[in-house]
């Protein structure tokens, strides 16, 4: 796919967006929906550096519980517009990013994601014994009203969380198709021989981590005006880091497309076993589904594809 | 004519275990060096000290009348110090030409002109015809080719070929051993870690040889060959005489 065509997709795909809520009535498929699209950019995030680098993050709770927080934060403060509270949570995820990148970087593989699962852990227990920002038994967030042009709060949150879902992808594609992407790719292989071509991998690993966490932290920004009420169980919650980790795995993590099909695919499912069979039921879906997947496609949605493409081809070419 | 390499007094530890050193060695522009050595004797301890990937724990190393000692790796590369992997290290998902297009990303080389740059480069190893194939679909001589050809794109003053022509058969040593003489008959100095006594031999102008981190033998190929502590640590020692 060209950019014009990227571009052209992602509009409509945003127009599509905003003319939804004139035309379906329900608020709770945009409140279902919200989910969803929270996840393309957590997965979309994720997979900068779990996919791209190969570094696998199992802290991404970390991440996101410190935008949801920064945004809360910043309504409790200054009641500051959602816009804000957006790039601020994108900035301080950025930063965590590189600190955390800066003290784990160095070390490798399952060491590495030992040290995120820490970070969780970390973070949660000072929100716990912050005040200010609620305690454990978590903060009310009465953030300002929605623009007169939407249809309710609801409907508003989840256009905001489809334009950052464009962004993240748009960022995440941008990343993949340039030279950024080859050296991640690069030390994804062999480190040694990335350092061996030219490659700083210390530096690109740096960036991939503060971006990675600058996407994952924006998409916790709109949820204490999406949910009304933050508390440190959910904003920190172990399930986000395993579904961030399991949807690009799902999808595939060689290429942007791959971690939003699986956002799609593994929250839809969610959703929808929530509702029909029981909130319970929707973990075990993801834990069935990722088995599935890596025993039949290790690879993902977009392994098998090609797979496919190529029996296909195959067939054409002997026949 | 002054050394383009000059590695004084370099050491390299491992806990208590002095794996390299101290070592003395030069090297001149356009020569061909072999390093030989038993197994666990340094060699690639050496060049890893040289290309960056370890900190030497003494001594310096300087390149070109530049101290070199405190750059990391990646600057070294750029300045000129190439090197290849003894266990073949390609960019596995790309295609065989995007490996190449990796180090150009940090060369000053015009967009335009990188496909037909590692083209070229393809062409002088003979993996024009792969030029598309996944990293992961080459063969083992392939690989070593992909391996030197990576080497090749930052134009290095110095090329490491560690072990590059293990596990190749006579036919394609012959094939890597022109690659690297006409590589250097354009100028570049290359140090050749090979197990293959006769691929060294022939190949090089000087010979070093390690054991146990240090320098035991240097000179002249046959003179190296002949040097009697060289055939203890290759050969050991008859008993009984």
């Amino acid at each position: 796919m060209s950019w014009r065509n990227f571009l052209l997709v992602a509009l409509l795909v945003a127009a599509a967006g905003m003319v939804l809520p004139r035309v379906l009535e329900n608020p709770y498929y945009f409140f279902a929906g919200y989910v969803v699209l929270q996840y393309v950019v957590i997965a979309t995030g994720w997979n900068i550096l779990g996919g791209y680098a190969g570094y696998t993050n199992f802290g991404t709770s970390a991440f996101f519980g410190a935008g949801v927080y920064t945004a809360a934060f910043l309504i409790k403060a200054f009641e500051a517009p959602l816009l804000v509270q957006v790039l601020a949570a994108a900035g301080i995820g950025m930063l965590l990013g590189l600190v955390t990148g800066y003290l784990t970087l160095r070390i490798q593989g399952v060491y590495f994601a030992i040290a995120t699962v820490a970070l969780v852990v970390v973070l949660e227990t000072v929100v716990h014994n912050s005040d200010y920002l609620g305690g454990a038994s978590g903060l009310t967030t009465i953030a300002p009203p929605a623009p007169a042009w939407f249809a309710g709060p609801t409907q508003y949150v989840f256009c905001v969380m489809l334009v950052l879902a464009l962004v993240a992808v748009g960022i995440a594609r941008a990343i993949e198709h340039s030279w950024v992407g080859r050296s991640l790719r690069a030390i994804r292989a062999s480190e040694p021989a990335a350092e061996a071509c030219g490659v700083p991998t210390l530096r690109m690993k740096l960036a991939a981590c503060a971006i990675s966490g600058g996407v994952i932290a924006m998409a916790g920004a709109p949820y204490p005006y999406y949910a009304s009420h933050v508390d440190p169980l959910s904003a920190f919650s172990l399930t986000i880091g395993l579904n961030a980790l399991a949807m690009p795995l799902i999808g595939g993590t060689r290429s942007w497309i791959g971690p939003v099909l699986g956002a799609v695919l593994l929250a839809s499912v969610q959703q929808i076993t929530t509702v029909t069979i029981s909130s319970e039921f929707n973990i075990l879906a993801v834990g069935l589904m990722l088995i599935a997947f890596v025993v039949l496609a290790p690879e993902g949605i977009l392994g098998l594809v090609a797979e496919l493409r190529e029996r296909v081809g195959r067939r054409r070419a002997t026949t | 004519m002054s050394a383009i390499v000059e590695i004084r007094g370099v050491e390299k530890r491992f806990g208590a275990i002095r794996a390299l050193g101290p070592v003395n060695l030069s090297l001149q522009p356009g020569e061909r060096l072999g390093l030989i050595g038993p197994n666990g004797s340094g060699k690639t301890t050496l060049i890893n000290c040289l290309s960056g990937l370890f900190a030497a724990n003494a001594g310096t190393i300087v390149f070109e009348g530049r101290d070199i000692t405190q750059e990391p790796a990646h600057v070294r590369a750029r300045m000129g110090i190439a090197r290849s992997f003894q266990i073949p290290r390609p960019f596995t998902g790309m295609s065989v030409i995007e490996n190449l297009l990796v180090p150009m990303d940090y060369l000053p080389i015009e967009a335009g002109a990188r496909e037909g740059r590692a083209m070229e480069i393809l062409s002088s190893v003979g993996l024009a015809g792969r030029r598309d194939a996944p990293a992961e679909a080459l063969s083992q001589l392939e690989l070593r080719k992909l391996e030197l050809a990576r080497a090749l794109v930052i134009e290095p003053k110095v090329l490491v070929a560690d072990e590059a022509m293990a596990g190749l058969s006579e036919g394609e040593i012959n094939d890597v051993l022109a690659l690297l003489m006409r590589l250097n008959e354009r100028g570049v100095a290359i140090i050749m870690i090979e197990h293959i006594m006769h691929a060294v031999m022939r190949f090089s102008q000087r010979v070093v040889c390690l054991e146990t981190g240090r320098i035991i033998a240097e000179g002249l190929p046959q003179a190296v060959a002949q040097d009697k502590h060289v055939q203890k640590v290759y050969f050991g020692e008859r008993a009984g005489r």
